[in-house]
């Protein structure tokens, strides 16, 4: 029996077989530098001090945690909580993390920003944080996800951000990806890239962790707060992990909580289109990180779906790989279809719209919390805002005869 | 007598290193030229097409060959290579694909230095030691993974170390005086220095800057230095080849097979002598002393 969970990773970025740093020659001097500037930063309480400046002032944290009473009653389960990432500026989790490699790239004395986006919610957190220090930001986003997230695009332009559209492969996150770490070789005595996920080469998982762990550190207290005692069972969605590993990794060590990660299964595991890379796949190399991925029998990746292009991702962050390994972590599917459901039935019940990767934990908790006791205990990481979902939402709906 | 039987008592001090590598650069040397290795990304655009381009390498005087094993998501690569993998994944590539092209060249010529490129993915997905096994069976020399830097490296390594095929580092412009040994310690059949920071076919470096570059590598290492990245000419080719032991050119061959497929992407007639030809005339800017030769 292990002590903790939580001293992940070792000094090489290791989260057992997972993690590590598997880049071309040319970024791993930056990728160390990046570390070594990560590790002053950590140590240097001016630096917790001015972030925790701008989380409170600047995003409004803390987030409120909210006990969906109506949603509670309908399913006639254990209390539900809705930890409401959705109401910090910008509308998701992804600003906490854009605030602390922000800060972290002006310490570097970087100038230039590059970003992958996918739903473009991380896209629109870093334009924001460029916006905020004056700095030149490029965003790197699939023609595909362009297409379908064209609000977020046009704020991404108005906060001064360069939207570089990417064509290869399916277009979408992945691809995204692909082109910021070509953008980053090829700039690499200006740019920091300001990765939106915890994924990637070390120590981006171990980093952006620790900089959204904010989200589970208010929630224990605040829990503590509301209900005397820490909750049962918490629950959030899994692209590359980010809101989910903030929330779990302060609760690991608690024996006897139970955590669930939900992945996207998209059209269904058994078609073989999803996004589900923990549940459908195996373990692989790809961007900078050994992690679970959708892969065929050559190892070649494969495109993911889902209907939350946050989540449309074939890869997730190595931290939850080894979770998953371990056993500490239960990972399950919510399809689209799922997804759309509870998207439906939150706003309805709660005057809260989800975003769709968020609907996602949702449509897990229509299952799980009927199965509970009124005296369980669960808390939702409601990671971000739907207003982006609409019009995604309102073709899935129209395919199905529009609102009734 | 095969180079095999004429190299095993020089290099029987080396059992763990590619034969046929150390053989080709020695002679280099001895012929006091620097070497053209061309790049080709293997089944682009198609099986047949692309085998007949690896037969044909060593006559059109390609000193040492790097196939290039296609991957999904090739994020050291610029537009045209990722093209050129694309396409070959399209055409059934993959590493048994790719492992069986090195098969079927290795059946015709047993001499010319053949090394794998790629990402560490489909190697990994393989199996390490069994790609080890399955590469060396097949006559490969040595390999290029791009996303393993030393760090990564050790389970590919000794895998590797024990078939005697070489592992190939990249030293790059950010790789500096700390960061050399890690690479060099790990490395061996040659020095892969990248000349830009930056993606396949895209900047090219000054001939200053290489020159720079090559003799800071000479300083630290004994191993053969060959420089890419950003070469396109006969020109570039011939100022690379004096001053390290080897050019090697990959996008701008490719760049030229692709002008030779049609709309749908099928190769038109032509298109290997027409590569070839090209190949050839970066071949002979290695060869100063003996331009006016014809080589057949």
């Amino acid at each position: 029996m292990r002590n903790t969970y939580r001293d992940g990773p070792d000094e090489r970025g290791h989260f057992g077989l997972y993690g590590g740093r598997y880049v071309a020659e040319t970024l791993m001097p930056l990728i160390l530098d990046v570390e070594r500037s990560y590790d002053q930063a950590k140590a240097d309480p001016a630096f917790a001090t001015e972030m925790a400046g701008y989380l409170r002032h600047y995003v409004g944290r803390p987030s409120p945690l909210y006990c969906a009473a109506r949603l509670t009653a309908r399913l006639g389960g254990g209390r539900i909580y809705l930890k409401r990432e959705d109401l910090n500026h910008t509308g998701a989790h992804k600003i906490n993390n854009c605030i602390g490699q922000i800060l972290l790239a002006r310490r570097m004395g970087r100038k230039r920003i590059i970003a992958e986006t996918g739903a473009g919610q991380h896209g629109v957190a870093t334009a924001t944080v460029c916006a905020l220090f004056d700095m030149q930001c490029v965003i790197y986003m699939g023609a595909t996800d362009i297409e379908r997230q064209a609000p977020n695009v046009f704020r991404m332009k108005l906060l001064g951000a360069e939207v570089r559209p990417v064509t290869s492969g399916a277009a979408t996150l992945k691809d995204a990806m692909n082109d910021a770490l070509r953008d980053w070789v090829a700039n690499v005595d200006t740019t920091y890239y300001l990765i939106g996920t915890a994924a990637g080469p070390h120590p981006y998982p171990a980093m952006v962790r620790d900089f959204q762990a904010v989200i589970g550190h208010e929630t224990r207290e605040q829990i503590l707060e509301l209900e005397g005692r820490l909750p049962h069972t918490l629950v959030a969605c899994i692209g590359g992990g980010s809101n989910a590993i903030g929330l779990f990794h302060p609760f690991l060590d608690d024996p006897g909580i139970r955590l669930i990660g939900v992945e996207a299964a998209g059209h269904g595991l058994e078609t073989g289109r999803h996004a589900a890379s923990m549940i459908g796949g195996r373990p692989g190399v790809l961007h900078g990180n050994r992690t679970y991925l959708l892969q065929n029998a050559d190892g070649q990746i494969l495109e993911a779906h889902s209907i939350s292009a946050g989540l449309d991702y074939p890869g997730v962050g190595p931290e939850h790989s080894w979770l998953k390994d371990v056993g500490r972590v239960e990972y399950v599917p919510v399809t689209d279809d799922e997804a759309v459901a509870a998207f439906r039935l939150l706003t309805r019940l709660e005057g809260i719209i989800p975003a769709l990767e968020s609907a996602h934990a949702i449509a897990h908790i229509l299952k799980l919390a009927p199965t509970l006791p009124k005296d369980h205990i669960i808390v939702v990481n409601l990671s971000g805002r739907g207003d982006k979902d609409v019009n995604t939402v309102a073709m899935a709906l129209n395919g199905e005869g529009g609102l009734s | 007598m095969s180079v095999l039987d004429d190299a095993d008592d020089r290099f029987d001090e080396a059992p763990a290193a590619s034969i046929r590598l150390a053989h080709r650069f020695a002679a280099l040397r001895a012929e006091r030229r620097g070497g053209l290795v061309v790049y080709l990304t293997a089944t682009d655009p198609d099986p047949e097409t692309s085998l007949a381009l690896l037969k044909g390498l060593p006559r059109a005087g390609v000193d040492v060959i790097e196939l290039g094993m296609p991957f999904s998501d090739p994020m050291a690569d610029g537009p045209v290579i990722q093209s050129a993998s694309s396409r070959a994944l399209k055409a059934g590539g993959s590493l048994a694909q790719t492992l069986a092209m090195v098969r079927a060249f290795r059946a015709e010529d047993d001499a010319t230095p053949l090394v794998l490129m790629g990402y560490y993915n489909p190697i990994y997905s393989h199996g390490p030691e069994r790609f080890a096994t399955d590469a060396a069976a097949a006559g490969v020399d040595g390999c290029i993974v791009v996303d393993l830097p030393p760090e990564e490296a050790d389970e590919l390594a000794g895998h590797l170390k024990s078939r005697h095929i070489d592992f190939i580092f990249l030293a790059t412009p950010t790789t500096d005086c700390a960061r050399l040994p890690i690479v060099l310690e790990k490395a061996s059949g040659f020095i892969y220095y990248v000349s830009i920071a930056g993606i396949t076919g895209t900047a090219s470096a000054t001939q200053q800057a290489i020159a720079q570059a090559a003799l800071r590598l000479r300083h630290q290492t004994s191993l053969p230095i060959a420089v890419g990245f950003g070469l396109n000419t006969p020109e570039q080719v011939a100022a690379v080849a004096g001053v390290a032991d080897a050019a090697v050119v990959g996008s701008a061959v490719v760049r030229r097979l692709a002008a030779g497929l049609d709309a749908q992407g099928q190769a038109r007639p032509g298109l290997v002598e027409d590569v070839l030809s090209f190949v050839h005339t970066l071949a002979a800017a290695c060869r100063p002393a003996s331009r006016e030769e014809t080589r057949p």
